[in-house]
C-alpha cells in the first residue's frame, strides 16, 4: 500500500509537474518571441540564442521576419508581422490577422550581428519542418543565400534528409559556404559538389577563384582548386551552353509556330490563289478580338463554364473570319484578279477600315484575353527553362492544324477543286466547277485559318487593333521564301526564319537580329525568286 | 497616253507651257509676296501656318513625280519610297544637326543624343556634314546609291510585279527598324530635331521659310520638267515598253535592266530631295517616316491623281494630303475610313484616278471602267501581260541604247 501510494504519489507529482511546465515554457518561447523585437540590441541577440535552443518552428515566422524588416512592435510589446507580399499584419505569436497600420509601430533595430545569427537560426528551424516543399523553399534560400551560420544547420539536415531535391539545393548551398573553407580538402570537396549540382549561378562565384590579383598572386591561394575551379566552371559553362540551345530552339519553334499560324492562311490566299491580301493581317486580328468577345460573353454568362471558352472561340473566330474574308472577296477582291498591284493597295485600304472599325468598338487600347486555368503556368524542363503551357499548346494546335489543311486541300473535293482552280481556271471551270465559288470558299478559309491564328496569339499576348499590322510582313516574307503555291515550303520557311532569327539575336540583339535576316531574305530571294520549294515544268513559267 | 503614239512629242504644248507659268506666277511668286508683305491683319495676307502647310504639299508633290515616274511609266510599284524619302530627309538633318553647333541643350559640339548616349566623338558617317553642300548631295545620292544597288540585284534576277513591291517593302521594314535604333546613329526613335538655322538663317524666322517653300517650288518645277523630258523621249517610251511588255523589250535587243535601273535610281534621288527640302520646313525627321504605311500611302496619292500622267500624280499628292489635312483635324476617326475608302474606291472605279476620270468626261464615247473590270482593255502593270500592247521593233534598237544610257 506504502508503495503503490509513493508510486501514485509519484506519478501525480510528475504529471503536475509536465502539466505546470508546459504552459511555463510556452510563455517563455512567448517571451522570447517578444524580444526578438525589442529595442536592445543585446536582448534581441539573447532572444534567438533561447530560440535556438527551444528548436520550435513557430519562431520561423518572427525570425524571418525580423531579417527582413518586417517585425514590428507596439508600446505594449506586442508583437506584429507586416506579411511579406504586403497583403496586410498578423500578430507575432498567434499569426491571427490584425487590423493595424504598420507606421505606427516601432521597429527592433539590428546590426550583422543578429542578422547572422537569425540566419543560422532560421536554417536550422526551416530545414526541419515536416513539408517536403517548405524544406525545399528554404534550402532554395539557402542556397541563393548563403550564410556561415547556416553551415552546420545544413550539415545536420542533410544527415537527415531523404528527398533529392531538397538535397541537391542543400549540398549547393553548403558547397559556396565551404568554398571559403580554411581547408583545402573542404574546399576541393566542395567545388567538385557544387560542379555536380551547380548551374550557372554559381559560375561568378567559381570565378572569383581564379581571379588573378595585380601582385601576381590568385584569390585562392591552392594552385589545385583553382585547377579544380576551372573544371568546374567548364563543366559548368558546358552545361549552359546547352541549355541555352535548348531554350533557344524551343522559343524559336514557338515563334515559328505563330508566324505560321500567320503565314499559313496567307499561303492559301497569296500562295495558291496569288492575291496579295494587305488585309490578311486583320483576319488575325479579327479572331483575336472574336476570342476577346467570346471570353467575355463567357464570363458574364457561363462563369462556371470560362475555363472552356476556347473551345467556343476556336470555331467563332474560323466562321467570323472566314465570312469577313468571303465578303471581302466577293465585294472587292473578285473584281481585281489579274491585277495583283490593284489587289493590294485595296486591300491595304481595307485594312484601314478593318482597324479603325475595330477602333471604334473595343477602343484603341490592348485588350486582355486571360489564359484558361489549364494553360497558365508551365513545365519546367532544365533548371531556368519553362515551357509555357499556352505556347506548347499554340505548337501543338498549329501542327495539327498544318496537317488538316494539308489533307484538306489533299483529301477533300474542295481541296482538288482549289487545286484545280489555281493550276488552270478555264479548264477547271470547263470542267463544271464553279470557279467563282471555289474562290470565294478558299479566301474565306485562308482567312478563317487566319482568324484560328488570332485565337492562339491572344493567348500569347496583348490584343490590340494593330495586332496583324506587325506580322504582315513577315508573313509575306515567310510565303515568299517558301515558294508559293506549297504550303510544305511555308512551314520549313516560316520554321528557318525565325530559329535563324532567335539564334543571331545573342550576337546581334533582336533588332540587328531581325534586320539580318530581311538583309537575307532580300538576298536570297534575289537567287532564288522562286522560294526553297520551287514548282517544276510548265506550272513554274505560269 | 495619246502622246505615245507620236514619234516626237514636245516637251510641254502651248497649253502646257501656259499653264506652268501660271501655276510658278501664282504659287512661286504671288504667295510669297502675299506672306511677306501685306500687314498682319490684312485680307491679302497668306498666313505663314499656309505657307508650311503647302510648302509640305510641294515636297509631297514631289515625291508623287518621282513614284508616277517608276509605277506610272515604268510599272514597278515600289512601296519604299519612303527610305528615300527619309534618308533624304535625314542627310539633311545631320546638317541642321551640326549647324545647331554648342546651342543645344548640352552645349556641347556633338548633337544632343550623342551627348545622351555618352558617345565622345562624331561617328565617321557624320563627317563632313557640317558642309551645306555636301549634306545637300549626300541628301540625293545617298537613296540613288541605296535604289541602284538594290535595284540592280532585283532587276537582275528579274523581279518583277509583286513579288518587288513586297521585297521593297521588307526593305523598308528593315531601314524603320535600323534607325529606330539607338546605336546606329541617327538619334534612335526621337529621331533629328531642334534644328536651329540653315545656311545660317534662323528655321524661325518667316524670311527663312518662305525662301524654303520658294525652294521647293523651283524644285518642283525642275522635278516636273525633269520627268516631262524623260517622259517625253525615247526613254520615256522605253519605259512604258517595259510596263506593257517586258519580254518583248528584251526580245527586241534591249537591256531593259538599264533603263528599269535608271527611272529607278533617279526616281530615288527625287524622291531624296523631297526629303530635303521637307525636314527644314517641319523640323524633324525621324524613322516614323520610314513607316512601311507612309510608303504606301505616298503610292495612292498617284493612284488617286492618276497613274501615268505627271500632272495627275501633283495633283493627286495635293488633293489626298489636303483631305487629310482637313480630316484629321476636323474628324480624325474618320480619316481611316476615307483613306482606306479612297484605296478602294480608285482601284476599283477609277484605275486611271481623277485624269482618267476627267477624259472620260470630255471623251464620254470611251469608258473605261469596262477595262478596268477585265482587265484587257488597257495595257496597265506588267501583269496583264498584253502581247500586243507596243510595237517595240519600229524603234531603233541599238542607237537607242547608246544615246541614252
Amino acid at each position: 500500500m506504502r508503495a503503490s501510494s509513493k508510486i501514485l504519489n509519484a506519478t501525480l507529482g510528475l504529471l503536475l509537474v509536465i502539466a505546470g511546465w508546459q504552459p511555463a515554457r510556452a510563455s517563455e518561447l512567448e517571451s522570447h518571441l517578444l524580444g526578438l523585437a525589442s529595442d536592445s540590441r543585446s536582448e534581441i541577440l539573447d532572444s534567438i540564442e533561447a530560440l535556438g535552443e527551444f528548436d520550435d518552428p513557430r519562431a520561423l515566422a518572427p525570425l524571418e521576419a525580423l531579417v527582413d524588416k518586417r517585425l514590428y512592435r507596439d508600446v505594449s510589446g506586442r508583437l506584429y508581422i507586416a506579411l511579406e507580399d504586403g497583403r496586410g499584419v498578423v500578430d507575432g505569436v498567434t499569426g491571427a490577422a490584425v487590423d493595424i497600420d504598420v507606421s505606427t509601430l516601432d521597429e527592433p533595430t539590428i546590426n550583422n550581428r543578429v542578422r547572422r545569427l537569425a540566419n543560422g537560426l532560421i536554417a536550422q528551424l526551416s530545414l526541419r519542418v515536416p513539408d517536403a516543399e517548405a524544406r525545399l523553399r528554404a534550402a532554395e534560400k539557402l542556397r541563393s543565400r548563403p550564410s556561415d551560420e547556416a553551415r552546420e544547420p545544413i550539415r545536420r539536415a542533410l544527415e537527415a534528409e531523404r528527398d533529392e531535391r531538397v538535397r541537391s539545393a542543400l549540398l549547393v548551398a553548403l558547397g559556396q559556404i565551404d568554398l571559403n573553407a580554411p581547408d583545402r580538402e573542404t574546399r576541393l570537396e566542395a567545388i567538385a559538389v557544387l560542379s555536380e549540382h551547380g548551374d550557372r549561378s554559381l559560375r561568378s562565384l567559381l570565378a572569383d577563384l581564379v581571379v588573378e590579383n595585380e601582385d601576381g598572386s590568385f584569390a585562392e591561394p591552392d594552385a589545385e582548386v583553382r585547377e579544380a575551379a576551372r573544371a568546374a566552371i567548364d563543366r559548368i559553362d558546358r552545361a549552359s551552353a546547352l541549355i541555352d540551345l535548348a531554350a533557344n530552339l524551343f522559343y524559336g519553334l514557338s515563334l515559328a509556330s505563330i508566324l505560321l499560324l500567320a503565314a499559313l492562311g496567307l499561303a492559301i490566299t497569296f500562295g495558291l490563289m496569288g492575291v496579295i491580301n494587305m488585309a490578311h493581317g486583320e483576319m488575325l486580328m479579327i479572331g483575336a478580338y472574336t476570342t476577346y468577345v467570346v471570353f467575355g460573353l463567357f464570363e458574364s454568362y457561363l462563369p462556371g463554364a470560362v475555363d472552356w471558352y476556347l473551345l467556343a472561340a476556336l470555331p467563332s473566330a474560323f466562321l467570323i473570319s472566314g465570312c469577313v474574308g468571303m465578303l471581302l472577296e466577293r465585294s472587292v477582291i473578285r473584281f481585281l484578279y489579274g491585277r495583283p498591284l490593284e489587289t493590294l493597295l485595296a486591300t491595304w485600304g481595307i485594312s484601314l477600315m478593318l482597324i479603325q472599325t475595330v477602333r471604334m468598338f473595343f477602343g484603341a487600347q490592348n485588350v486582355e484575353v486571360a489564359n484558361p486555368s489549364w494553360l497558365s503556368g508551365g513545365y519546367e524542363a532544365l533548371p531556368g527553362v519553362v515551357l509555357p503551357w499556352s505556347r506548347l499548346a499554340i505548337l501543338l494546335f498549329v501542327t495539327g492544324l498544318v496537317a488538316v489543311v494539308y489533307a484538306m486541300l489533299q483529301r477533300t473535293r474542295l481541296g482538288l477543286w482549289v487545286r484545280a482552280v489555281t493550276q488552270n481556271r478555264e479548264m477547271a471551270g470547263s470542267l463544271g466547277i464553279g470557279t467563282a465559288r471555289v474562290d470565294m470558299l478558299t479566301f474565306g478559309l485562308g482567312s478563317g485559318i487566319s482568324g484560328l491564328g488570332g485565337v492562339a496569339l491572344s493567348q500569347i499576348g496583348n490584343v490590340g487593333p494593330e495586332l496583324g499590322q506587325s506580322y504582315i510582313v513577315d508573313s509575306f516574307m515567310v510565303v515568299v521564301l517558301g515558294g508559293v503555291r506549297k504550303i510544305e515550303g511555308t512551314e520549313v520557311a516560316a520554321l528557318g526564319l525565325v530559329v535563324v532569327n532567335k539564334f543571331l539575336e545573342p550576337f546581334a540583339g533582336a533588332v540587328l537580329g531581325k534586320i539580318f535576316v530581311l538583309g537575307f531574305l532580300i538576298l536570297f530571294i534575289q537567287v532564288r525568286p522562286q522560294g526553297i520549294f520551287a514548282l517544276r515544268g510548265r506550272a513554274a513559267e505560269a | 497616253m495619246s502622246a505615245a503614239g507620236r514619234l516626237h512629242t514636245p516637251l510641254l504644248g502651248r497649253t502646257g507651257w501656259g499653264a506652268l507659268a501660271l501655276f510658278v506666277a501664282v504659287a512661286g511668286v504671288a504667295i510669297p509676296i502675299l506672306n511677306v508683305l501685306p500687314a498682319e491683319d490684312s485680307a491679302l495676307r497668306v498666313p505663314d501656318f499656309l505657307i508650311a502647310l503647302l510648302g509640305k504639299f510641294v515636297c509631297y508633290a514631289i515625291v508623287a513625280l518621282a513614284i508616277d515616274l517608276i509605277w506610272g511609266y515604268t510599272g514597278i510599284l515600289s512601296l519604299g519610297h519612303g527610305v528615300f524619302f527619309a534618308l533624304g530627309g535625314y542627310a539633311i538633318g545631320m546638317y541642321l544637326m551640326r549647324s545647331i553647333g554648342i546651342e543645344g541643350v548640352y552645349a556641347s559640339d556633338l548633337p544632343d543624343f550623342m551627348v545622351f548616349l555618352d558617345w565622345k566623338e562624331l561617328p565617321w558617317f557624320w563627317y563632313g556634314f557640317d558642309s551645306f553642300p555636301f549634306a545637300l548631295a549626300m541628301a540625293v545620292l545617298a537613296p540613288a546609291a541605296l535604289a541602284f544597288a538594290f535595284g540592280f540585284f532585283a532587276f537582275r534576277s528579274r523581279i518583277t510585279g509583286v513579288y518587288f513591291s513586297i521585297i521593297t517593302q521588307a526593305m523598308t521594314f528593315a531601314f524603320m527598324l535600323l534607325f529606330f535604333r539607338n546605336d546606329t546613329g541617327f538619334g534612335g526613335n526621337n529621331g533629328l530635331t531642334d534644328f536651329k538655322r540653315i545656311l545660317g538663317f534662323s528655321l524661325q524666322d518667316p524670311i527663312t521659310r518662305v525662301g524654303l517653300y520658294s525652294a521647293s517650288i523651283a524644285a518642283l518645277v525642275g522635278a516636273f520638267l525633269a520627268c516631262r523630258a524623260i517622259v517625253t523621249s525615247k526613254l520615256g517610251r522605253l519605259l512604258r515598253a517595259v510596263r506593257d511588255a517586258e519580254a518583248k523589250v528584251r526580245f527586241s535587243g534591249y537591256d531593259a535592266l538599264q533603263y528599269k535601273l535608271f527611272a529607278w535610281t533617279f526616281s530615288a534621288a527625287l524622291c531624296g530631295l523631297a526629303g530635303a527640302l521637307y525636314v527644314p520646313q517641319v523640323g524633324i525627321i525621324n524613322p516614323g517616316e520610314m513607316h512601311p504605311a507612309n510608303s504606301i500611302e505616298m503610292a495612292i496619292w498617284v493612284a488617286v491623281g492618276g497613274r501615268g500622267t505627271l500632272v495627275g500624280a501633283v495633283g493627286g499628292a495635293w488633293l489626298v494630303n489636303a483631305t487629310k489635312s482637313w480630316f484629321t483635324v476636323a474628324a480624325p476617326e474618320t480619316w481611316l475610313y476615307v483613306l482606306g475608302g479612297t484605296f478602294v474606291a480608285v482601284t476599283l472605279f477609277a484605275p486611271d484616278g481623277l485624269v482618267g476620270l476627267l477624259r472620260r468626261l470630255r471623251l464620254p464615247g470611251r469608258s473605261g471602267l469596262d477595262g478596268a473590270r477585265s482587265g484587257e482593255a488597257r495595257p496597265r502593270g506588267p501583269e496583264t501581260r498584253r502581247p500586243d500592247s507596243l510595237n517595240v521593233g519600229s524603234l531603233k534598237a541599238k542607237s537607242l541604247t547608246e544615246s541614252e544610257t
